[in-house]
């Protein structure tokens, strides 16, 4: 179908797109990748008066080092995600859970910052931010602000992002060494995720010096599975402490029924995955 | 003994590429409609009487259709209204669909709740059948909505030799889309049924599943052989097919790891799905539609022309959508009158070009539409013969015809096809009376259906923590018969293969308790794509059908049949020992793990949509 007419502007500075988006007013749409957006609109389940393209701002791409982060542009595409080399040695888990995205198709548009902003509880990419500390640098007509992706994720759909806001960076901590894996369950190659558990471990010395989980589409917003991690810390990187820590994944989630899993399935597929995710990780 | 059991034919959504798409112009002498339709013939016919507009006045078009599965073998109300709107606006009229608009109103399939009764001795021979189902029409009869449950009448005793049954239908309507034609229609839903059924059976005497399938099935040399649904087999052999299976298969090892695998009750279980199948096609014999009633026949057209240069026309009734009559058809000309392949032209697809036909469906176009080109094939050569004969001055049958050449027997004497096409059309030298052309056209109706069959076997490994189902190896031995190009019916197979398991763990159209179809995107409505599929092992027998003189049997619907009940069968075996005996489909993940959990078939079945992912979900906002 073809969408309802709109308006369409393409600024090349971050201060030009957010002058636009305060001039288009309420009705006004930024459009990053266009993954998830462009359905949206073809199937006029939105029709915005006017798009923001932010494809033409030259600051929003990129990934570089900065001290104990990484800085990834919100509109580096999940394709440039999976292949940066800096990605790979201190984000490790971002990476991994990058390549579960959708297919290649959309991971050469998709961007980690539209993902981030779509905040659909079953999106891949949430739940290793808000595991590794994630940090979103915003930008509207009063400057700019960090938000902590803890404070990001509202509700379904839902973000902190105020309606004259864009993101500009997500601003990850550097986890070199740590190990980690992503676990997805879905039905076919290219659908979203029914449960997905992002998890990594700093190892130290045969114990577990520090551990971070969290869950894909176990509640509104991406989950802390922080008694899973409390239980971890501390202990052995062995197949039974795993196992263990794993049984209190479902704890403080809250997720829905859908055609794919109820809610008993999900909390159950929730402890399961996160002991796989957790024993890849480990290697055990 | 008795064993009853209840099993749900889902309803499916056909998902062919190409959504439905209409052209109509009406500035010409004729209406002109464009449509992407399986049945231009059938198609002009019924507007032309559903409208009041003369047949002659209607050309209907089917440019390069991209795809059907029985989805496109329908007239359609937006076909009828493009035409309708056309003729009063005196402008050409397009009409193009969504994918979620194709979704929701293309016509759907399967849908079929089936009670079977199967009666057998404690050796494990059947003694009866009985079966009865209730068949969800939805809301409005289509083309042939009702025929499909019945084509699955003939289907359901199979390959065994039951002495005894009974089928009855109930057909309802509700408030859905109607149901029709996809790939198999009626056959699937029947081999399913069964091929679960003996399953259920080996189980009960404890006893192989394809031992207990040999025990009941027609043996190689009891061929023909009359079914109790009536049917005459021609030719078969489900031993040889089952056999090689069994060779590609590794069967026995497969048998024993699973046998290891449970015992170390391992997280992942394996599980061997049997499927021995046969299916009636080449659709099909007039007088067995007429007795059906089906109003039209099972006929088929075609005519071969040969041009005065020697190259060659042929036009089919048959009209492709993707199954390569282009290729096949030159294939088969190419022989019979021993012209090059790349001489020979398909004409198909547009009612002006090829005035007579009945279209694609139900495998018929090889053992019924090319059967048509084969005798005008043979007509031509005929005639070419009597030519031939007078231009070189000897007696028909001096000559052998060999490549493309008549040659008198014994002599280095000959005339080839091309010098005789050249004298046809000078026509200066032709024996008394004969009329300067060499073209002919045939009707093909055929005395009986094709019975095509195979064994399919099917290994799937099934998480038991997750309910996941993985396919490890699948195996199909298919007996189509003669075979005239092997890549053709390859892909036949495995997109057949690819649809079949579908059913079986994917493919579901979802209705909402106000009767709302949730599955309207492909982000809800699952088709799985080569990541979601094993490597299939594709093999053969060739058994002639000796119903037709090609000795082809068709394959278009045979991947589709065969592989359904083979991967449930699979993913029952893996978790029996759990009390398991059946799981619905399609067996997703959450069905497996409940059916474990509790025995029950049908638990987990869809509920609402509120948790993220589908594209239901992106109404909440984007960026």
């Amino acid at each position: 179908m073809i969408p309802a007419e709109f308006d369409y502007t393409a600024p090349s500075t971050v201060e030009e797109a957010v002058r636009a988006l305060a001039a288009a007013g309420e009705d006004a749409k930024v459009i990053a990748g266009g993954q998830s957006l462009l359905p949206v609109l073809r199937m006029r389940l939105a029709a915005p008066t006017t798009l923001i393209d932010l494809g033409r701002v030259a600051e929003l791409h990129g990934i570089r080092e900065d001290g104990d982060h990484i800085a990834i542009g919100a509109m580096t595409t999940h394709y440039e995600v999976q292949r940066d080399p800096l990605v790979e040695t201190h984000l490790h888990l971002l990476k991994l859970a990058t390549d579960t995205v959708a297919d290649p198709q959309v991971r050469h548009r998709g961007t980690l910052g539209g993902a981030l902003a779509h905040a659909d509880p079953a999106g891949d990419l949430s739940a290793p931010c808000l595991a590794m500390g994630a940090e979103l640098v915003l930008c509207g007509p009063d400057g700019r602000r960090t938000v902590p992706a803890a404070d990001f994720f509202v509700d379904y759909f839902t973000t902190a992002l105020r309606a004259d806001e864009i993101v500009v960076e997500v601003r990850l901590p550097k986890h070199t060494g740590w190990q980690a894996h992503y676990e997805k369950f879905n039905r076919v190659a290219q659908a979203w995720s029914i449960v997905g558990v992002a998890a990594c471990l700093r190892v130290d010395g045969g114990a577990i010096a520090e551990a971070r989980v969290a869950l894909t589409n176990m509640a509104a917003v991406p989950v802390r599975a922080t008694a899973v991690e409390a239980a971890l810390v501390g202990g052995p990187a062995t197949a039974e402490a795993i196992r263990a820590a794993a049984a209190h994944a479902a704890e403080g989630t809250s997720p829905t029924a859908d055609g794919n899993a109820d809610r008993e399935y999900r909390e159950h597929l929730a402890r399961v995955l996160t002991g796989r995710a957790l024993a890849t990780a480990a290697g055990v | 003994m008795l064993i009853e059991r209840t099993y749900r034919q889902q309803r499916l959504i056909p998902a062919f590429m190409e959504p439905r798409s209409v052209v109509v112009d009406p500035t010409g002498e004729q209406y002109t409609m464009w449509s992407a339709t399986q049945i231009p013939h059938i198609l002009r016919l019924m507007v032309a009487l559903t409208t009041g507009t003369p047949e002659h006045k209607v050309r209907v078009i089917a440019p390069d259709v991209g795809g059907g599965f029985g989805g496109k073998l329908q007239v359609t109300p937006e076909e009828v209204v493009c035409l309708l709107l056309a003729k009063r606006l005196g402008k050409p009229v397009k009409w193009t669909e969504t994918r979620s608009e194709s979704l929701l109103s293309a016509h759907h399939g399967r849908d079929q709740i089936q009670k079977l009764t199967l009666s057998a001795k404690r050796d494990g021979t059947v003694t009866g059948l009985k079966v009865e189902l209730l068949a969800d029409m939805g809301a409005y009869l289509r083309l042939v909505t009702p025929g499909v449950p019945i084509l699955g009448a003939f289907m359901f005793n199979a390959i065994y030799k039951f002495p005894a049954y009974h089928f009855a239908c109930t057909n309802v309507f509700t408030n859905k889309t109607p149901t029709d034609a996809y790939r198999g229609a009626g056959r699937p839903e029947a081999t399913y049924a069964i091929e679960r059924l003996m399953d259920e059976l080996a189980v009960e005497v404890g006893m192989d599943p394809l031992a207990v399938r040999e025990l009941n099935w027609i043996k190689h040399d009891e061929f023909p052989f009359t079914t109790v649904a009536g049917l005459e087999y021609d030719t078969g052999n489900y031993e040889a097919a089952t056999e090689k299976a069994k060779q590609l298969f590794g069967y026995d090892e497969l048998r024993r790891e699973q046998a290891e695998r449970r015992e170390r009750g391992d997280v992942v279980q394996l599980g061997i799905g049997v499927s021995t199948f046969t299916e009636m096609c080449g659709l099909a014999p007039s007088r067995v539609l007429g007795a059906l009633s089906y109003a039209a026949g099972g006929w088929e057209h075609a005519s071969v022309r040969v041009l005065p240069s020697g190259k060659v026309e042929v036009v089919t009734g048959s009209s492709a959508h993707g199954q390569g009559h282009e290729t096949a058809w030159s294939q088969i000309v190419a022989d019979q009158l021993g012209v090059p392949f790349e001489d020979v032209e398909i004409l198909h697809g547009d009612t002006q070009i090829s005035p007579r036909g009945l279209d694609t469906y139900g495998s018929r176009s090889l053992t019924v539409g090319a059967i048509a080109v084969v005798k005008a094939a043979e007509k031509v050569v005929a005639k070419a013969k009597a030519i031939a004969a007078h231009l070189m001055e000897c007696a028909e049958d001096d000559l052998d015809f060999e490549a493309g050449s008549f040659t008198v027997r014994g002599t280095d004497k000959s005339t080839a096809m091309g010098d005789i096409a050249f004298a046809v059309f000078s026509a200066h030298n032709l024996p008394d009376g004969m009329e300067p052309s060499l073209d002919a056209e045939a009707t093909f109706d055929p005395d009986n259906f094709s019975f095509p069959h195979g064994t399919h076997l099917c290994a799937a490994e099934v998480d038991t923590e997750t309910g996941a189902v993985k396919l490890r190896k699948y195996v199909c031995v298919d007996d189509v018969g003669a075979v005239v190009n092997p890549m053709i019916v390859e892909g036949q197979v495995h997109g057949g293969l690819a649809q079949g398991i579908a059913q079986a763990l994917f493919e579901e159209a979802v209705h909402d308790e106000s009767g709302t179809l949730t599955t309207g995107t492909f982000a809800d409505y699952l088709l799985p794509s080569a990541a979601d599929l094993p490597s299939f092992d594709v093999d053969r027998t060739e058994t002639p059908s000796s119903t037709n003189p090609l000795g082809v049997k068709g394959v278009g619907e045979a991947g589709t049949i065969a592989s359904t009940p083979a991967v449930v069968n699979a993913v029952v075996d893996a978790v029996r020992h759990f009390g398991v005996r059946d799981i619905a489909m399609p067996c997703t993940p959450m069905r497996v793990w409940t059916a474990i959990r509790t025995g029950r078939p049908d638990a987990g079945g869809p509920g609402g949509s509120e948790a993220g992912g589908g594209l239901g979900s992106l109404s909440g906002g984007a960026q």
